[in-house]
């Protein structure tokens, strides 16, 4: 295995509140290869959003490592490129402004990052909308906003919470096979949290199957499905192979979270 | 909607002239000590146009200096507390040191009312312009520095994430996300800020300086002109409507993005 872009070591994150110290995450083992698509498949509150925020450096490990190139992760960088479940696009700027905030912020001059951001444009179908602000866009539109925001900043890897979470079911396939289309042609390092099986299998590599609290990997699943993928893809017989296993081990890890008291 | 607009917001004043019309006419109240609405109209007039023949009078075409004098200390004091205020707020509102510094004495010194620093002012600032700006400023103060910090401290954590992420520092950060998310915050502090500077303004002219609105009504009630009292009073209500509209306008045009959201 060439070395990883994004390497957690034994990570361990613990939140201490009101009641108490919460186990949100238990010693995470976890490497993303350049090139490769990882999905993180987990229940609500299994803490897969607190384990991208650390490989994001918003958030620091109680114990263990997590690394970046080989080196230790302590702040955010436009290198680790991150889309929200709700595209956290900037309100006052237009769509055109919000793409372009990563290279400006940069000190990049425009006609570096022009032809850039004209391709992104066309590449995610944002044309005609660029002087849009955020509150006149549809919540698909506000995520290829969010999504061409960080590939125009040419990210290494990209972190993506459950980012299409919270579109309806149409425009979530619309929006899956438009990243697709884009990882096709960069073939980068992708990490990628949802709840979502079918999600999951169709756009990976690789699913790390979590448990629910405290997080842990449970199983990791190669999703052998030929590239290039469209939604097609979901009807294949393989696919549903892979969809009864992740499923059957779901279903497993719920019985064992029933059976268990709370802690 | 019906074919003839009914414009619903004359209602209550029209009600309120026929009231005040009938108190003075039926004698509801004792005679002289309320003006009739159309006495109210003719002193004004002539306060503001002047006479036939040239007057002495100090009601007599001297309303626009008089606005004038009351006018630019609010602008003023308004000025002076919005330079203030907003920066002093930004940082209490971003930085907890600077906050656990300086908002425990803005809470302090907030609930001392602004006719309470009045003596201080006169002592302090004499007769002039200076205790009347002092008060102006402090009154508008407070509500802008309170609501800018309050707008900086609720600005979203995941744009603040966003804005990291593409690289941004402090800066960037303070520059291009803090400050346009506290905006509906600082305009609703300066429009505050403008009734209270109305206010004290009224409140020095009374007491600290020899001119303007609020010299004329205090001076005015002394030789009982309640007339020019009353025309007085419509006069302030007036300006600050007026200048309110102009900042509403103003925050409008700025928070443009923000129209767009509520009508989404």
């Amino acid at each position: 295995m060439p070395e990883p872009v994004v390497d957690l070591r034994g990570v361990f994150k613990e939140f201490s509140g009101r009641v108490g110290r919460l186990v949100a995450l238990e010693g995470i083992d976890l490497a993303i290869a350049p090139q490769e698509f990882t999905a993180v498949l987990g229940p609500s509150g299994c803490g897969k959003s607190t384990l991208l925020n650390m490989v994001a450096g918003f958030d620091a490990p109680t114990r263990g490592e997590v690394l970046f190139r080989g080196q230790r992760v302590s702040r955010p960088d436009p290198r680790r490129g991150v889309v929200f479940q709700e595209a956290a696009l900037f309100p006052w700027y237009t769509v055109l402004d919000n793409i372009t905030f990563g290279p400006k912020t940069g000190g990049v001059a425009a006609a570096d990052y022009g032809p850039r951001v004209d391709a992104l444009l066309e590449q995610v179908g944002l044309r005609g909308f660029e002087r849009h602000y955020p509150a006149e866009l549809s919540g698909g539109m506000k995520q290829r906003v969010g999504i061409a925001r960080v590939l125009v900043m040419e990210p290494e890897v990209l972190l993506m919470d459950e980012p299409f979470g919270s579109l309806d079911a149409q425009t979530r396939s619309v929006m899956q096979e438009l990243l697709l289309s884009v990882w096709e042609r960069r073939q980068q390092a992708v990490l990628f949290i949802t709840h979502d099986v079918e999600e999951a299998l169709l756009l990976a590599d690789t699913v790390c199957v979590m448990t629910a609290r405290p997080g842990r990997i449970k199983t990791r699943l190669q999703v052998d499905l030929p590239r290039p993928r469209t939604l097609e893809a979901t009807t294949s017989l393989r696919f549903n192979e892979l969809k009864r296993e992740v499923l059957g081990l779901i279903r497993e890890e719920s019985r064992r979270a029933a059976s268990e008291p709370a802690r | 909607m019906g074919g003839r607009r009914v414009p619903l917001f004359l209602i209550l004043p029209l009600l309120l002239l026929g009231v005040w019309y009938l108190a003075v006419e039926q004698r509801w109240v004792a005679e002289g000590i309320i003006p009739a609405p159309a006495q109210v109209l003719e002193s004004w007039r002539r306060w503001i146009f002047g006479g036939p023949t040239r007057s002495l009078s100090p009601y007599s075409g001297t309303w626009v200096a008089n606005v004038l004098y009351s006018g630019r200390r609010v602008l003023e004091g308004f000025l002076l507390a919005a330079v203030v205020a907003i920066p002093l707020g930004i940082f209490v509102g971003w930085n907890r040191l600077v906050a656990r510094v300086v908002d425990p004495s803005i809470q302090l010194f907030r609930p001392i009312p602004i006719t309470a620093w009045l003596p201080f002012a006169i002592a302090v600032f004499g007769i002039y312009d200076a205790s009347a700006l002092f008060l102006i400023g402090l009154g508008a103060f407070y509500p802008i520095a309170v609501n800018t910090s309050h707008g900086v401290r609720d600005t979203n954590l995941l744009l603040l994430r966003a804005a990291r992420m593409l690289g941004a520092g402090e800066r960037t950060v303070l520059l291009k996300v803090v400050l346009p998310s506290a905006l509906p915050s600082i305009f609703t502090g300066l429009r505050l800020g403008i009734g209270v500077a109305w206010t004290a303004v009224i409140v020095a002219e009374m007491i600290a300086v020899k001119s303007g609105l609020g010299y004329v009504l205090w001076d005015a009630y002394y030789v009982g002109r309640m007339d020019i009292c009353v025309a007085t009073m419509f006069s302030v209500g007036l300006l600050g409507f007026i200048s309110d509209q102009f900042i509403l306008r103003a925050s409008q045009v700025v928070l443009r993005w923000r129209t767009l959201e509520r009508h989404a």
